[in-house]
């Protein structure tokens, strides 16, 4: 069985991010860039799954300029067994995102695909779900638990994190799977691995080749912060505190 | 009852001096109590061939000429209890009775110069203050002052100059050595209050703020305008820059950007009779005369109270990685960090040691850790490299990741994608003196030695004290500075008399240092001449008479002479 693993490369979770002054967008020039913490997620339950015999090949993907190779890179050094990089200058939205997917399951055909269930820099939560729209697979996202039995062979259970709280489904193969946050622990890529990783191939692909015409269907307007939080101010009776709900905020 | 055993006492110390005259320096105290023990005090070089255990014989000349069959007074007792110091280690301290006592008069005049706020008195509070961070050293001050401004510590300090009240400067007390803590009822002078930024210079990078601001707001500071603090350690949350000044902190950055002896430019300093000594320069360049500031840092709080700080801060640079490596030797741990050195060059930016006992230590009790690699191995390296450009520093990185493994010298290590893990690997570090204190009583030595004896004394240590309790290392290996640490269920005198002074003569026959950056603070002034000789001790007594006469500032610490008080009687 073959799982296949799709990752970003976003801005790391720890850097404080600017605005361009032309708010055009967030600055990305000489920050530090890292694998997307859902997809380390994603891919971390692909080798697991892997690791307990339940399929034979990991592959990742991304998409993206010249700098994926290092994300893909990262991937290979967890443990993946080969990438694939779709190679495109082009911004990408998460329906062209989808589709680029679908094209690369139906040519690789894989029982599993595995995303994080949203990337951290536009919290857009929306690839998994329209892939498996597109491919017409069934879909569990959120994940938080994912099994696989050997007798059940052909399905997946999968247990969600909603709001009202657990929701376990079973899913026949192939599917789609996103991962959140409490699914699994990621390892880190140890040194004899990062060494192998080398040496591991990363096939390059165009979109045109997957022929997927690239549209913008969305377009960014204005990237702005959001205004700074003032300063609270201590009142000192509760009479003072009904004058200001009354007569500055204007809620009583 | 009183008298008479005041009077004993004054001949048996004058008895005792004759009988070991020949062997007193002229510096040096001698110290008789009395009690049921009888224990004698001696100078800190009759002592390292007397100790404790074998001072049975001069307990018996003191016990006959005491007349010590007669039954103790309760109330005696309790009053010599209260005029004692103990501290686990520490020889037994008297409160020196030429310090005055605090009284109403002193309160009033503290409470006109820094106002309500800046009196502290709670019991709650005080007791905070008069802890140290390792829960070691409990001092009993009554008093504790927060100042606002350099005005108001020159009046405190010339008030307690003229009355003779002794005072401990505090800044984050998160000190190793018991430095930052009082002995006895010393005002506790807490710069804490004093935390503003009073300039930065973005185009050279150098920052002037107060005493008592916290290292890491000051980093966050100057972060946002793309520089970073020159040092870097695991109480940086806590611990104040004038604090870090006084003691001279190393860290885990020294390695790149040095001591503080370097980085800082000027100092405002209070001396102890109130005169406040502006060398507050902000030059990287200036020879004119004695450079002053240089005795003050590293000077514990016994010479001035640091007030200013003027201090140059690097660049801070994009790109970092950091790298967990396992090595199985100690010998291939030495030649890993003179391949990183080789190869990482500029970019270098930390080299720190993990021994397997200090691994576990963390791992065991520090919410939220696990073990980077998926097995167990002897020996931990952490690398770090800070430069300017992703791409060239990773190229580096490669290629001594590769020749390391390749010669063999690490069996096993990863290197951290994100920031995250970078953040997990360090936690481990910074977290294993918090592990420590976690898993009970530590007896802490800071031991700089050359780097090809820097495992001999953990293994020759652990010898020496087989099951009685846990030896662990680490520390900044790159700098040749081990952290060894004696873990056991709790305090115990037999324990301590096995560690020293095997720790501190070892580390003196290889003219190491017996405290690399912990500083001398309460716990190792009779450790001084292990590293100093006597004239350079000497010379620094000479400073401590010159520049606070009275000795009010941080007493009973740093210096022999000031540890050793001429008492021998209770005060009440």
């Amino acid at each position: 069985m073959k799982i296949m693993v799709a990752v970003k490369r976003v801005i790391d979770y720890a850097v404080k991010i600017r605005v361009k002054p032309d708010k055009s967008g967030v600055e990305t020039a000489n920050v530090k860039m890292s694998m997307n913490p859902f997809c380390e997620i994603a891919l971390e339950e692909a080798l697991r799954l892997r690791e307990a015999g339940h399929a034979s090949e990991v592959l990742v993907v991304s998409m993206g300029g010249a700098q994926c190779s290092d994300t893909l890179r990262t991937a290979l050094a967890m443990g993946a067994d080969r990438a694939i990089h779709v190679s495109t200058s082009h911004s990408l939205f998460p329906l062209t995102v989808a589709k680029l997917l679908q094209a690369l399951a139906t040519s690789e055909k894989p029982n599993i695909l595995l995303l994080g269930k949203q990337a951290i820099d536009d919290d857009a939560n929306q690839a998994g779900q329209m892939v498996a729209g597109l491919l017409q697979w069934p879909q569990g996202t959120f994940a938080s638990k994912v099994q696989m039995d050997k007798e059940a062979v052909g399905s997946v259970t999968v247990e969600r994190e909603v709001d009202g709280g657990l929701e376990t489904v079973k899913l026949q193969l192939p599917a789609v799977i996103t991962t959140d946050l409490r699914l699994n622990q990621p390892r880190y890529a140890t040194l004899p691995n990062i060494m192998k990783a080398k040496k591991k191939t990363i096939t390059q692909i165009t979109p045109e080749q997957l022929g997927v015409q690239i549209t913008s269907d969305l377009e960014i307007l204005e990237v702005f912060e959001p205004p700074k939080r003032k300063a609270g101010v201590i009142v000192a009776s509760v009479d003072e505190l009904l004058d200001k709900l009354k007569n500055e905020a204007h809620v009583i | 009852m009183w008298r008479r055993s005041k009077h004993a006492c004054l001949r048996a110390t004058q008895f005792a001096k004759l009988l070991f005259s020949p062997h007193l320096a002229d510096s040096s105290y001698l110290h008789i109590s009395t009690g049921l023990h009888l224990p004698v005090l001696l100078s800190a070089d009759v002592q390292s061939t007397c100790n404790a255990g074998e001072s049975t014989g001069i307990r018996i000349v003191c016990g006959v000429y005491m007349n010590w069959k007669r039954p103790l007074n309760q109330q005696f007792w309790k009053h010599w209890q209260r005029g004692l110091a103990t501290s686990p280690g520490a020889t037994k301290v008297f409160r020196d009775p030429r310090f005055a006592k605090l009284e109403e008069s002193d309160m009033q005049h503290f409470q006109e110069i820094v106002g309500d706020k800046g009196v502290i008195v709670d019991s709650s509070e005080l007791e905070v203050a008069n802890t140290d961070w390792m829960n070691k050293y409990h001092g009993q001050s009554q008093l504790l002052l927060r100042p606002q401004t350099t005005q108001q510590v020159a009046e405190i300090l010339k008030f307690c100059n003229s009355r003779c009240l002794a005072v401990v400067p505090q800044g984050g007390n998160t000190g190793l050595v018991g430095g930052s803590v009082p002995v006895f009822d010393e005002i506790i002078l807490n710069l804490g209050a004093m935390k503003s930024i009073l300039s930065f210079d973005e185009v050279s990078g150098i920052l002037v703020c107060e005493a008592g601001c916290i290292l890491e707001n000051l980093d966050t500071f100057v972060g946002t305008k793309g520089f970073t603090m020159p040092l870097d350690l695991g109480a940086k949350g806590s611990c104040q820059i004038g604090g870090n000044v006084s003691t001279n902190a190393g860290g885990l950055r020294l390695l790149r950007y040095g001591s503080l002896h370097g980085n800082v430019l000027g100092l405002e300093v209070v001396l102890a009779n109130g005169t406040v000594v502006d060398m507050l320069g902000t030059l990287r360049k200036d020879n004119t005369g004695y450079d002053l500031k240089q005795l003050f840092i590293g000077g514990e709080g016994t010479l001035g109270v640091v007030t200013k700080v003027s201090i140059l801060t690097p660049p801070k640079l994009a790109s970092t990685n950091v790298a967990f490596l396992a090595c199985e030797d100690y010998e291939s741990c030495q030649n890993a960090l003179k391949e990183a050195k080789k190869q990482l060059g500029e970019i270098l930016s930390a080299f720190e040691f993990i021994d397997r006992p200090a691994l576990d230590m963390a791992l065991c009790h520090l919410e939220g850790t696990r073990d980077p690699l998926p097995s167990k191995h002897n020996f931990y390296l952490l690398v770090e490299t800070t430069g300017s450009n992703e791409a060239h520093d990773k190229e580096k990185l490669d290629a001594f990741l590769e020749a390391g493994m390749e010669l063999g010298y690490f069996v096993d290590g990863t290197v951290a994608q994100d920031s995250t893990q970078a953040g997990s690997f360090w936690e481990i570090r910074e977290g294993i003196s918090e592990a420590l204190v976690k898993a009970g009583a530590v007896y802490k030595y800071d031991l700089s030695v050359p780097i090809k004896s820097f495992y001999r004394i953990v293994e020759d240590l652990r010898a020496q004290l087989g099951n009685a309790a846990v030896v662990v290392a680490y520390g900044h290996l790159g700098d040749g500075n081990v952290h060894l640490n004696v873990s056991a269920p709790k305090y115990d005198e037999q324990l301590l008399a096995k560690i020293e002074p095997f720790v501190y003569e070892w580390t003196a026959a290889c003219k190491g240092s017996v405290s690399a950056e912990h500083g001398l603070g309460f716990m190792k002034p009779h450790a001084l001449h292990y590293s100093k000789s006597e004239e350079a001790i000497h010379l620094m007594e000479g400073f401590k008479k010159l520049l606070d006469p009275k000795g009010i500032l941080n007493p009973y610490k740093v210096l022999p002479a000031c540890a050793a008080t001429s008492t021998c009687f209770v005060s009440v």
